[in-house]
């Protein structure tokens, strides 16, 4: 049993920051940054996630193994992604990201 | 080798009460376990991730009306429900302590929380669908009395809060702003819309559907707990209930900045 | 011809008295079992079922084909046809195919288990594959679906009236089934290895099964969310594939490849882990090159993820994205062709015997030759532009499906039919199935090569009025049905020989393995002892004095 137990402060820590990044997403979705408002709305929710994956769900404290079980989760989704959009945004018409394409038009 | 074999056809009778038959240990069982869930994790996070997929991808070729149908979302439930979840995983996370530490009666505590905290979502979620309902924002033809229906605020002569039109409009074209006069986007702009409530409409849905699942498997925690089954050497079943339910946050982590938040910028009058 | 029985009692030749067949009869013994190796048998009764049955629409497929009119049924009749051979065979049949039947019952003997890691899931699994084919029972039976396996947008969300739903809910159904397959190989070879048995000791199947078990739990939610987002804009009427709102009907193919395609592999691989026990087995070698195969296995298992393009060269997909998806699947070759190399140089100057699973080894590596190198010309854009949706392409993957897979399958059920049932199977009967499937198969797909490369498409009902192309055809069917020949016979003497085969010993086979140190059939936990690895695989060579004498030989 060479289980790790978190404490109860760090538990209450992570909320807190929970807390105050849920507000700090509302907040910033208030601002226009252009094409950053994507990027600035991933971060936060991935700081989140990471919060909660490395500590709620104690990967931090976790096996290699599980380690790595994690990161090819999130590493296959990214393989589906990023070869999908290989083709979506070489196509004919597309202006890369935000691009319309021309033949998308009308119901 | 006989040294260093056990006998397969009984555990000593010093085993714990919940080894299984097949397992060598404790220590085998709980890692079997916990790799398991976390295999099952990743098949959520494909699972979703198809949808993700096709959200980025639509999002990015209709900017405009993703933007103006986020609008038509409650950002206020859905914050509200943003913090539920996250209180909800704390408990969860402290029921895990408590198993941890056997304390049975906080685990108890702490699991029916939880469950309440999940309801509380669940019942804010219903809320939001009806609303689209009457709005008649569903899309498609599920409710043949209520088609999908982009206008139907302003069909039915009722204070519309939102321009959509100005909305995409300005999105488009910020210089140009509107003059109090209608400005009709290009006719496929209702249609786009549409597909954003398709994809509000299956993500959260599928969300919610692991939600109510989420809360029956603690109601099975939560009388195990109460019949004392776990202990500091035995308690997997909460630790593996945990790890699923937090995956449900962290799906909706994602989903209420993508979803709620994309055109927040255009109604707060912030810059 | 040596008898078990005349051997001096060298080998057991009466049955253990205590085996998992016969620790209890009744029903609920079998249908509420959380023995692995129930649950293989109840896989494999299940699966040999929806084999014939997909059979059985193959048959109509070729008979209509006999003839260049649409004659012997309407091309909406036909379509269905097609579409329930490929539904049936894929999702019910060759998916679940060797792991769920082989695997279930080998994983944990060959690592030395007593059990998969959950063995409840694992009946689940099962629960879960029959409600699946339950749905799709019920689609053939209401009227039939006409989609194509692949249920490709916007046909399969908008315009066809068939069955889609039902057949649509079976698929999504089963996928579950094989996600908790996978998901129950992976933990239990990392976890329930038996002392001394070491990631390098473990059989080749056993890596074939772990890279099949990735590509089942990373692939298949992909397939079952895209299935579901189908279902959906049946019932919305509009929905994420759907052109009217913004809709693109190509994306359903992206993410359907993205498992499908290497859904191939969780086809192929187990095979392939087969046949490198075969030929080890038989050659009396020790694997050449093992951890080549081993890591070859998992490349292709993770190479064949970034791949799928290439189903999609005329789909409308970009013509960049074609480039890039075409030159990345050249390199899946590679590790295919490692373990064809490494099985070809085993054989060499092994002592090489002729037993029915070596037939059916041999038969494959020479059909995945041509299936794989054939995999090549399709995968180069200018020629896949001539041949896509052809014949060729029909033939291809048979040679890969058929003439892999069900070639590696039957070769395995014969190889541990022994361990399965505790009988030999009649040697000289299987040997004469084996030969008549090898040449009915040729017949039936070689000249769709050759039909398909001059033009013919696939999925029509009729064909010009040409007598090459009806040569052609008609040696196809012929072929067929001297296959189907090949196959009814196993389903004869295989059944015949769990009463009147001769008892079969431990290790038959004299082969390594902790499978063969076990009773046959084996007790329900598998092993009376732990046992305790301190060998490597397939040590052939040391033993091969030994294991050559005692090797049962074939009876004709």
């Amino acid at each position: 049993m060479s289980e790790h137990i978190v404490s109860k402060t760090i538990y209450f820590l992570i909320f807190g920051a929970l807390m105050v990044l849920t507000v700090l997403t509302y907040w910033v979705a208030l601002y226009d940054f252009g094409a950053l408002n994507v990027v600035i709305a991933l971060a936060v929710a991935v700081t989140k996630a990471l919060l909660v994956v490395l500590f709620f769900m104690h990967v931090r404290y976790s096996t290699r193994l599980t380690k790595i079980v994690v990161i090819s989760g999130f590493f296959w989704l990214a393989l589906l992604i990023v070869l999908t959009l290989s083709d979506y945004f070489t196509r004919p018409g597309t202006s890369g990201v935000g691009g319309v394409p021309a033949s998308r038009s009308t119901r | 080798m006989a040294e260093a074999v056990h006998t397969t056809m009984e555990h000593p009778a010093s085993a714990h009460a919940a080894l299984q038959h097949h397992f060598e240990n404790m220590e085998q069982q709980r890692e079997a376990g916990t790799l398991g869930m976390w295999i099952f994790l990743v098949t959520e996070i494909m699972f979703f991730g198809g949808m993700f997929m096709a959200y980025i991808l639509y999002r990015s070729y209709n900017a405009d009306a993703f933007a103006a149908a986020s609008n038509r979302l409650n950002v206020t439930m859905g914050f509200i429900n943003t913090i539920v979840l996250i209180c909800s995983s704390l408990t969860m996370a402290l029921a895990v302590y408590y198993s941890q530490v056997g304390k049975r009666k906080m685990i108890v505590v702490m699991l029916i929380l939880t469950m309440m905290l999940g309801t509380t979502f669940l019942v804010v979620k219903a809320f939001e669908y009806y609303d689209k309902y009457e709005k008649s924002e569903i899309p498609g033809r599920l409710f043949p009395s209520r088609p999908f229906n982009w206008y139907a605020e302003e069909e039915h002569g009722k204070q519309v809060t939102q321009e959509p039109a100005r909305d995409a409009a300005t999105e488009r074209n910020p210089q140009a702003v509107p003059t109090g006069q209608e400005q009709k986007p290009d006719a496929s702009f209702a249609s786009r819309a549409e597909m954003f409530f398709f994809i509000y409409f299956a993500m959260t849905g599928i969300h919610a559907l692991h939600m109510v699942i989420g809360i029956g498997m603690l109601i099975v925690l939560t009388i195990m707990a109460w019949r004392d089954r776990f202990s500091p050497e035995y308690h997997s079943p909460v630790e593996l209930g945990g790890l699923y339910w937090h995956f449900v946050d962290i799906v909706w982590i994602f989903l209420f900045p993508l979803l709620y938040l994309l055109g927040a910028h255009g109604i707060s009058g912030g810059h | 011809m040596i008898d078990a029985a005349s051997m001096g009692g060298d080998l057991p030749v009466v049955p253990p008295k205590d085996n998992y067949i016969n620790r209890a009869y009744s029903i609920k013994s079998w249908l509420l079992t959380k023995d692995h190796k129930r649950i293989a048998i109840l896989y494999l009764i299940t699966i040999t079922f929806f084999f014939f049955l997909g059979g059985a629409f193959a048959v109509m497929i070729r008979l209509e084909l006999l003839t260049p009119a649409s004659d012997l049924v309407q091309p909406e009749t036909y379509n269905k046809f097609f579409t329930m051979h490929g539904v049936v065979m894929i999702f019910l049949f060759l998916i679940p195919s060797v792991p769920a039947t082989l695997g279930n019952f080998l994983v944990p003997l060959m690592i030395g288990a007593k059990d998969l890691a959950f063995p409840k899931i694992n009946l689940l699994s099962w629960y879960i594959l029959v409600i699946g084919g339950i749905f799709i029972l019920y689609a053939v039976v209401a009227g039939g679906v006409d989609t194509g396996w692949t249920f490709y947008t916007p046909y399969s969300s908008t315009y066809s009236n068939t069955y889609v739903m039902a057949a649509a809910i079976g698929v999504f159904i089963t996928g579950f089934s094989s996600i908790l397959t996978g998901l129950n190989f992976i933990v239990t070879i990392h976890t329930m290895r038996a002392p001394g048995m070491t990631w390098y000791r473990l059989p080749l199947f056993i890596w074939s099964h772990y890279a099949t078990s990735l590509i089942m739990v990373l692939g298949t939610p992909v397939v079952a969310v895209t299935i579901l987002l189908v279902g959906l804009e049946r019932v919305f009427r509009v929905g994420i594939f759907d052109p009217a709102i913004g809709g693109d009907p190509i994306l359903f193919q992206h993410l359907f490849w993205f498992y499908s395609h290497p859904a191939v592999y969780i086809m192929l691989l187990p095979g392939m882990g087969v046949i490198s026990e075969l030929i080890t087995a038989f050659s009396r070698k020790n694997m050449f090159g093992y951890k080549f195969v081993a890591y070859a296995s998992l490349g292709i298992a993770i190479y064949g993820f970034l791949v799928w393009g290439h189903h999609m060269f005329t789909s409308g997909q970009s013509i960049y994205g074609s480039l890039v998806f075409s030159f990345l699947t050249y390199f899946v070759a590679i590790p295919s062709a490692i373990k064809v190399f490494n099985w070809t140089a085993t054989l060499y100057r092994g002592s090489i015997s002729y037993d029915t699973p070596m037939l059916y080894a041999l038969g494959f590596i020479g059909f995945f030759l041509i299936g794989g190198t054939t995999g090549l010309f399709l995968a180069a854009i200018g020629l896949d532009i001539h041949v896509h949706d052809t014949y060729f392409v029909v033939a291809h993957f048979h040679y890969i499906m058929v003439g892999g897979t069900v070639m590696a399958y039957l070769g395995g059920l014969h190889y541990w039919w022994p361990k399965l049932t505790g009988r030999m199977y009649p040697e000289g009967w299987a040997r004469l199935s084996a030969l008549i499937i090898f040449v009915g198969f040729n017949l039936t797909f070689f000249p769709q090569f050759v039909v398909g490369y001059m033009g013919m498409p696939r999925r029509y009902a009729a064909y010009p009025d040409d007598p090459v192309w009806q040569m052609l055809n008609v040696l196809s069917t012929a072929g067929a049905s001297i296959l189907g020949a090949g196959y009814l016979l196993p389903m004869v003497y295989l059944p015949w020989s769990m009463r009147y085969g001769k008892y079969a010993p431990s290790n038959p086979w004299g082969a390594t393995g902790l499978e063969w140190q076990t009773t046959s059939p084996p007790p329900t936990e598998n092993f009376e002892e732990t046992p305790v690895v301190t060998w490597e695989p397939y040590e052939y060579r040391p033993r091969e004095e030994k294991v050559v004498v005692n090797k049962i030989l074939p009876t004709d």
